[in-house]
C-alpha cells in the first residue's frame, strides 16, 4: 500500500537509489460486484472514481480500463489547461476545473507539475480580433481572467514569436489567460488512480467492457466485461472517443462523432519557450514541456475513425504554422507523433448527464479539449452519480438540449478546426 | 492521407476531396409532422461506427460530384465507392 510522499520520503527514497518505491496503487481483480462502476481508466474515470470514495462516501467503486490506466487520450494530448470559453455556462464548467488544478497537487499529496504559465491565443485578422475581444469581455462578467495583449506585448511574453509583417498572417496581438497553463498528464492519472486506490476504489485494467446488461425494468444490473461479468446498479460511462460505442450496448444513441486528433512532440531542448501559444486561424498549438521537448497539437482528420493515428499532411500543416510564427523551432527534428480519438458533439461543448437508462450516466463529447477538464468533469460525473441529479453546474450540459435547442455552441472558443 | 476512387475520375490523393458526413441520412418528407426528438435525432444523431461506415465524399477540387464510400473505420481502409442514389453494396463477410 503506498505510503504519503513527504520531503523525509523522498529523501530516503533518494538514499536507497530509487529502488525501494512500492507500487502505487493494488493490481485489483474484478469482484462479483461494485455499489458504481466507472467504465474507462483515463483522468476522467479515475478522477469520478476518486469522488465518488472522498466526497459521497462510495467506496465499493471499480474502474474498468480496457488497456492501462492513462493510456488513451489523457496520455495523447497537448496538456494545456484554460477556461477562457465564451458562455457562462461554458466558463462556469471549465474554471470549476482550473481552481480545482490549482490544489490537485496537495489535495492527491502526488505533484501533478501544474503551471500556470499563461495561455496566449494568437489574433491574425481584424474578425480574430473581435472574437478575442468578445471573449474576453465575457470572461470579465463571468469573472474568469483574460486579457488583450497588442503584437509588441504578445512578443514581450513570448520572445520566441514572431511578429513580423512579412508574414502571410501577421500577429495582431493576442488573448492572455494567465492562471491557464498546462500539467503533467500521465502524473494526473497516476495521481488520481493512486488516491483512489488507497480509498478502497479497485483499478481494474486490462478489462474491456463488452455489453451492459439491464433489468425488466430497463435499468442497469450488470457490466460484462472480458474478466467476467460485474453486477451493478451504477454505471458511469467515461470512454471519451469509444462513448458511442459503449453507449450502444445499451441502447442509447447519443449525437457524437469521433475522429483522430493527432499531436507531436520535438526533440528534448534547453527551455526556451515560456508559455503556452495557440493559433486557431493557421492551426497552431506550442508549448515546452519540462522534459524540453515541445509539445505541438494539430488538428483532427476530415473523417471519422477509430485508428488513433492521423493523417501525416494534417501534422505537415501545423509544422509549417510553426515554423512561420517561431523560426527558431526550423531547424528542431520531430521525434513522436500519434493520434487519440476525440468524441465531438454537435455545439463542442461536452454531455455530462444521466441517461435514459436508469443507473446509466454519461461524460463525453469533450471533442479535443477534455484534458483541462479532467478535475471538473470527474468531480461532476461522480455528483450526478452519486445524487441521480446533476450538480448546477453540469445541469445545462444534458442531452436534452438537443431536443431542445439550448445548445452550448463553443465552437470558435474550442479552437481546434473541426 | 486516403487514395479515394472517384467513381468518375479514378483514384486520386485525399486532399482533392472534402468529407460530406454520413450517408444514407434522408430529410424527412414531413418534418412539420415530427416530435422534438425525431427531429433531433435526424439532425444529430449519427451511427459514429466502429467498422464499415458509409459516408459522403465530395471531389471538390477535381469533378465537384459527390459519390459514396464505405470505409472501415478501425483500418481507414476503403471498401468501396459507388455513386449518389446506388444502394449501399453489400460487403462479402470477411476477416478484417
Amino acid at each position: 500500500m503506498s505510503r504519503r510522499f513527504s520531503a523525509w520520503s523522498l529523501l530516503k527514497g533518494g538514499l536507497s537509489g530509487q529502488r525501494a518505491w512500492p507500487a502505487q496503487w493494488r493490481a485489483a481483480a474484478p469482484k462479483a460486484g461494485y455499489e458504481a462502476v466507472i467504465i474507462g481508466g483515463g483522468g476522467h474515470g479515475l478522477a469520478a472514481a476518486y469522488y465518488l470514495a472522498r466526497e459521497h462516501g462510495l467506496r465499493d467503486v471499480a474502474v474498468l480500463e480496457k488497456g492501462w490506466i492513462g493510456g488513451g487520450n489523457t496520455g495523447r494530448n497537448t496538456t494545456i489547461i484554460r477556461s477562457n470559453y465564451l458562455f457562462a455556462e461554458s466558463s462556469a464548467l471549465y474554471d470549476h476545473a482550473v481552481r480545482l488544478w490549482e490544489t490537485l497537487s496537495q489535495e492527491l499529496n502526488y505533484n501533478v507539475m501544474y503551471s500556470p504559465r499563461g495561455v496566449l491565443m494568437l489574433a491574425h485578422s481584424v474578425h480574430d480580433e473581435q472574437v478575442f475581444k468578445r471573449h474576453i469581455h465575457a470572461n470579465y462578467v463571468n469573472g474568469v481572467d483574460n486579457e488583450w495583449l497588442s503584437a509588441a506585448e504578445a512578443k514581450a511574453y513570448c520572445p520566441p514569436l514572431n511578429i513580423g509583417t512579412e508574414l502571410r498572417y501577421p500577429v495582431l496581438g493576442g488573448a492572455l489567460q494567465r492562471r491557464g497553463g498546462t500539467a503533467r498528464h500521465d502524473a494526473v492519472a497516476w495521481g488520481y488512480a493512486r488516491a483512489a486506490d488507497a480509498l478502497g476504489v479497485d483499478i481494474i485494467e486490462n478489462c474491456e467492457v463488452t455489453g451492459l446488461r439491464r433489468d425488466a425494468h430497463g435499468a442497469i444490473a450488470a457490466v460484462e466485461t472480458r474478466r467476467g461479468l460485474i453486477s451493478t446498479r451504477r454505471v458511469g460511462v467515461s470512454a471519451a472517443g469509444h462513448s458511442s460505442v459503449v453507449l450502444n450496448m445499451a441502447g442509447v444513441s447519443l449525437p457524437l462523432e469521433s475522429f483522430p486528433l493527432q499531436a507531436l512532440v520535438s526533440e528534448p531542448v534547453k527551455p526556451v519557450f515560456p508559455c503556452v501559444v495557440m493559433s486557431n486561424t493557421i492551426h497552431a498549438y506550442i508549448s515546452q514541456s519540462d522534459k524540453g521537448e515541445l509539445v505541438i497539437g494539430a488538428s483532427t482528420d476530415a473523417y471519422t475513425s477509430y485508428t488513433q493515428r492521423g493523417a501525416l499532411h494534417v501534422s505537415q500543416h501545423t509544422l509549417e504554422a510553426i515554423c512561420e510564427l517561431f523560426p527558431d523551432f526550423r531547424r528542431l527534428r520531430m521525434l513522436r507523433n500519434w493520434g487519440g480519438i476525440v468524441d465531438v458533439t454537435p455545439d463542442r461543448s461536452p454531455i455530462i448527464a444521466r441517461t435514459p437508462v436508469p443507473g446509466l450516466y454519461v461524460n463525453c463529447g469533450w471533442g479535443t479539449g477534455g484534458f483541462k477538464a479532467t478535475p471538473g468533469a470527474g468531480h461532476l460525473l461522480a455528483w450526478t452519480m452519486a445524487k441521480d441529479a446533476p450538480h448546477r453546474l453540469n445541469a445545462p450540459f444534458s442531452i436534452e438540449r438537443f431536443r431542445d435547442g439550448t445548445l452550448i455552441d463553443e465552437a470558435a472558443a474550442a479552437a481546434v478546426s473541426h | 492521407m486516403l487514395l479515394i476512387p472517384c467513381p468518375y475520375c479514378g483514384p486520386r490523393a485525399e486532399l482533392e476531396f472534402s468529407y460530406g458526413g454520413e450517408a444514407h441520412i434522408a430529410r424527412p418528407a414531413a418534418g412539420a409532422a415530427l416530435t422534438d426528438e425525431q427531429w433531433a435525432a435526424y439532425q444529430y444523431e449519427r451511427s459514429n461506427t466502429r467498422g464499415p461506415h458509409a459516408e459522403r465524399w465530395r471531389h471538390a477540387r477535381g469533378c465537384g460530384r459527390f459519390f459514396n464510400v464505405l470505409r472501415d473505420t478501425t483500418t481507414d481502409r476503403i471498401l468501396a465507392a459507388y455513386r449518389i442514389g446506388e444502394a449501399r453494396p453489400v460487403l462479402p463477410a470477411e476477416p478484417r
